[in-house]
């Protein structure tokens, strides 16, 4: 087989970042996924998405678990701090280096088997503790990797390619998400990546635990007819319920926007989410009507996607939980281990 | 996603008919760029694979001279060349060109067979040179008889007695041009035609003429008449140099020109005793005429150029050429970018033996009678139809440097095919505007799973220089060869650079699932889903804005989700990721064969028997 590798060479009059780099200098190793699978437009959107928030990629840590979606994060940002764990176990190993360097940012790529079979339980504990990262799944509802069995995303009326049905009901872990208080939830479709470049440089931006369920077809297994997550039927049944803009916090936001159909969101670090609502009676703030909203519309056959649910005012795993400010690898070594007299003090607390 | 369809597809631009093919032909920049339309990228994938004597006889039936042009064409190829637009510099297609004449097995078995049995036309064919030579070479397979008439006493015009040996040896233009004559194209040398009635008179059913441009200009300025015997003009001087009439200059020599005969003139009198040899020119140095390559070789030998000096006065002494004095010139542009060269006032005084003067060349047609029905110009140029050649003497051509003055070897053989294809349909009594069309082939270059007929692996490597001689060496003979050209090891690399702008990028929308896999790999960001738009608003809303507008547009037609793949043209590099990545196959890379339409069909056959 002559594979090749991406040639180096680039268009001459590529755009270029404040940082002086290129879209380009945001790839990975060339994808080895099947040609046209959705995981690699994904991929193709987070290069998009580092690329516009001018990241430096020393500041970003990649993390996966096993399966078709895990082995993506080789192919972005080659120079990014980077942990693929064990299947499922990508929470985990999140948590722990989360809290030892709160500084970067946390990207996690998992897929719906990693995240809602092997690894659910995992899944649930990092949304409870209001971990401060941004969680993809890249949801195809199939076990690409082992020759296209259901996955416990697959919808039930959604057949196997080769006719064989699915008996039972599907997880929506945008809903799960939210039940268990996620601060950002959100839907995309690989295949709309004016909708997913936004959703994901806002969940960079965000502090807390930030969800994007992005449907991501499985062009090889679950592509077909009679399929639920095919680029056909996900064209044709998806509704999203807003627009988002994401804005920089050195932008100013000049445009006026009628109150009733724009919602802004400003997050910690100043820069903000402008959200032109679609759906007039939708409130993305409101949990309870956004559960409400997924199921009705989940009912009629429609697969709702953006900005689904987001709160404002999330306090994450490290206020809640009141560690230091800093990253434990800036602290010295007596702030590190303050001897025996403080640990006295604080025993005696506890006694 | 809801569109009005309709809406969408009344807007915008209209989708690409690929079925012309002109389209793909413009994408081989280099092909386009070539007045023959040779098929570069096709030669150039022979090259690597070794196959000299193919790559040879694919040039040599589009521009009949591949050995000589591999040395000496101006190669308006190279600076079309895409590579160029991804990298520093373009790929070498000259040198490769060369790389096939230096290697190539005996090819006389593959040539085309002149019948035996004439077809009873004659055709008379003024000058010996480039234009002349191709006539003859394409009317011969036909049984026609050729009669040529050179005044010098051997055939190849100016590229024998023009283009130093240096540049060109002998012994390659005997090849190539022995190869026309011995097809049995009747010579007359030494024949000086003075009366084109005379030769009309003589029966013949057409006539062409290409008889160059053979009258270097002057430079009347005082001292001129005086110091005659010590000031030469470049294109004579170069053509005694060729007959060996001429063998020493003076130790220093000013030569006043900035074109590619002023550098032929300043390397030529270094070999012939030359020390102290300056160019001068009125103009700034980028507004030289000569080829940057041309100029390279010049300073590399040791000559100064010396811009911005107008010669004002050739000072005598003692009844003999003492020097050169100049103007120093100033250039000056308006905002049109118009020149105007203004003196400073300051004077230069080059002292000097030998003046050579290569300030341009001129046509002179003192032998052509005005009364014989060639109307000419108020310039004193003959009228000639641009497509056709004909003058408007029904029975009369011109081509090469005679029909529009100055031009080179690539264009005047151009010339020669299409008065070839004029000549035969005349002789036939048919319309000359009923041309026959090229010959074109387009076939998918799919082996396997990312296996593909061509090597489609981007080369990253920088331009190959190509191996001098030894200076020393080189100038003691004026005979010795500068350029070595590429052994094979070299050729293969530098072959290697080429994009292979031939193998298209073809796009099927029946089959398009609008996945972005193609948008997503593409290392140079030319594919685009958008919605349709006027061309200069959509061009710059791509994901790289499409700014050269000399390069076109692939649109396709609408795509179920309301849009239309764009692709821009302009840099893609052919390396065919968009296809390895679609999953449904709506991209395949084929090979676009453009074979130029020639009077004889035997080029062509034998050219699109190789494409296939």
């Amino acid at each position: 087989m002559t594979y090749m590798q991406k040639p180096k060479i680039r268009h001459p009059r590529l755009k270029k970042n404040d940082l002086g780099l290129t879209r380009r200098d945001y790839e990975g190793v060339l994808s080895t996924l099947c040609a046209g699978c959705g995981h690699d437009s994904v991929t193709a959107a987070i290069i998009e998405a580092c690329f516009e928030l001018q990241l430096p990629a020393h500041r970003l840590a990649k993390l996966s678990g096993i399966g078709c979606s895990s082995k993506t994060t080789a192919y972005f940002l080659s120079q990014a701090h980077g942990f693929n764990s064990l299947h499922g176990r990508m929470p985990a190993i999140a948590t722990g280096a989360n809290l030892a360097n709160r500084d970067l940012i946390y990207l996690g790529v998992s897929g719906d088997g990693d995240t809602a079979s092997i690894g659910l339980n995992q899944f649930c504990h990092a949304v409870r503790r209001r971990l401060n990262m941004v969680y993809i799944v890249e949801n195809n509802g199939t076990y690409g990797l082992t020759k296209g069995q259901f996955s416990a995303t697959n919808d039930k009326n959604s057949k196997s390619k080769k006719g064989g049905n699915n008996l039972f009901e599907a997880m929506d872990l945008c809903a799960l998400a939210i039940q268990l208080k996620a601060g950002f939830v959100a839907r995309g479709f690989s295949g709309d990546k004016a909708q997913l470049v936004p959703l994901i440089k806002s969940a960079m931006r965000y502090r807390g635990f930030a969800l994007l369920d992005i449907i991501s077809p499985c062009v090889t297994f679950n592509n077909h007819a009679a399929s639920t997550k095919s680029y056909d039927y996900i064209r044709d049944h998806s509704e999203a319920v807003d627009k988002l803009d994401f804005v920089p916090a050195q932008e100013e936001i000049t445009a006026n926007y009628d109150e009733g159909q724009t919602v802004n969101v400003t997050m910690h670090d100043g820069s903000s989410m402008r959200l032109h609502k679609l759906e007039t009676d939708y409130d993305p703030r409101n949990a309870d009507e956004a559960l409400m909203h997924i199921r009705k519309r989940y009912a009629e056959g429609e697969v709702v996607t953006g900005l689904l649910y987001v709160d404002q005012e999330e306090e994450d795993l490290h206020s809640l939980i009141e560690t230091t400010e800093r990253p434990l690898n800036e602290l010295s070594m007596d702030e590190l281990c303050p001897g025996s007299q403080p640990l006295e003090e604080l025993n005696n607390t506890l006694r | 996603m809801t569109t009005d369809i309709d809406l969408v597809r009344t807007a915008g631009m209209p989708p690409t008919d690929i079925s012309d093919p002109q389209y793909f032909h413009k994408v081989v920049d280099c092909q386009w760029a070539c007045p023959t339309h040779t098929p570069v990228p096709e030669y150039i994938r022979l090259i690597a694979q070794r196959r000299y004597t193919e790559a040879y006889l694919l040039n040599w039936e589009s521009n009949v001279f591949p050995g000589i042009l591999g040395r000496t064409c101006d190669r308006p190829c190279e600076p079309a060349c895409r590579r160029g637009r991804v990298d520093e510099k373009p790929v070498a297609i000259c040198r490769l060109k060369r790389v096939a004449a230096d290697y190539k097995q005996d090819i006389d078995r593959y040539l085309p067979k002149v019948p035996t049995k004439k077809n009873g036309k004659n055709i008379a064919l003024l000058g010996g040179g480039p234009a002349s030579l191709t006539v003859a070479r394409d009317l011969m397979p036909l049984g026609y008889h050729c009669v040529l008439f050179e005044k010098d006493p051997r055939s190849g015009g100016l590229m024998r007695t023009n283009i130093p040996a240096f540049r060109l040896p002998e012994k390659v233009i005997d090849e190539e041009v022995d190869r026309i004559i011995e097809m049995g194209v009747e010579t007359r040398f030494g024949c000086e035609i003075t009366s084109l009635k005379a030769i009309l008179d003589d029966g013949f059913d057409a006539i062409f003429v290409g008889t160059g441009a053979p009258r270097g200009k002057d430079l009347n300025i005082p001292g001129r008449e005086t110091c005659a015997a010590n000031i030469h003009i470049g294109i004579d001087w170069l053509t005694s140099i060729a007959f060996e009439h001429v063998d020493t200059i003076g130790k220093r020599v000013v030569v006043i020109g900035g074109g590619n005969t002023a550098m032929d003139c300043c390397r030529s009198a270094l070999r012939l005793g030359g020390k102290d040899v300056r160019v001068t020119v009125r103009s700034p140095r980028k507004d030289m005429k000569a080829s940057d390559w041309e100029i390279e070789a010049a300073e590399m030998e040791g000559v100064p150029i010396f811009d911005n000096h107008a010669p004002k006065e050739f000072v005598v002494e003692n009844g003999r050429l003492a020097g050169v004095l100049f103007d120093k010139m100033h250039a000056d542009y308006d905002d049109s970018g118009r020149r105007t060269l203004i003196p400073t006032g300051e004077e230069v005084f080059f002292a000097c033996d030998d003046v050579l003067m290569a300030i341009g060349q001129s046509n002179a047609f003192p032998w052509i009678e005005r009364n014989i029905g060639i109307v000419f110009d108020e310039g004193e140029m003959p009228v000639v139809d641009k497509l056709t050649m004909q003058s408007s003497l029904s029975n009369v051509f011109f081509g090469g440097d005679a029909a529009w003055g100055p031009e080179n070897i690539i264009w005047a053989v151009a010339h020669g095919h299409q008065a070839a294809i004029s000549i035969d349909l005349f002789c036939k009594g048919e319309a000359l505007t009923r041309r026959p069309a090229p010959g074109t082939s387009l076939f998918s270059q799919k082996m396997g799973l990312h296996e593909w007929s061509y090597d489609n692996d981007v080369s990253e490597d920088r331009r190959v220089p190509v191996p001098h001689q030894d200076l020393d060496l080189a100038l003691k003979d004026l005979s010795v060869e500068v350029e070595l050209g590429f052994d094979d090891q070299l050729a293969f690399k530098e072959a290697e650079r080429c994009l292979n702008c031939d193998i298209q990028t073809i796009f099927v929308r029946e089959l398009c699932i609008e996945c972005d896999a193609c948008v997503d790999i593409c290392p140079v960001d030319c594919i685009n889903f958008d919605f349709n738009g006027e061309e200069d608003e959509f061009r710059a809303r791509l994901r790289v804005p499409a700014e050269n507008k000399d390069q076109d547009l692939y649109l396709s037609d609408i795509l179920k989700t309301g849009r239309v793949m764009l692709k821009d043209e302009d840099v893609c590099l052919h390396c065919g990721l968009c296809a390895e990545r679609c999953p449904t196959g709506a991209w395949d890379m084929q090979r676009f064969a453009y074979v130029e339409p020639q009077a004889s069909t035997a080029y062509q056959k034998h050219n699109m028997a190789y494409v296939r």
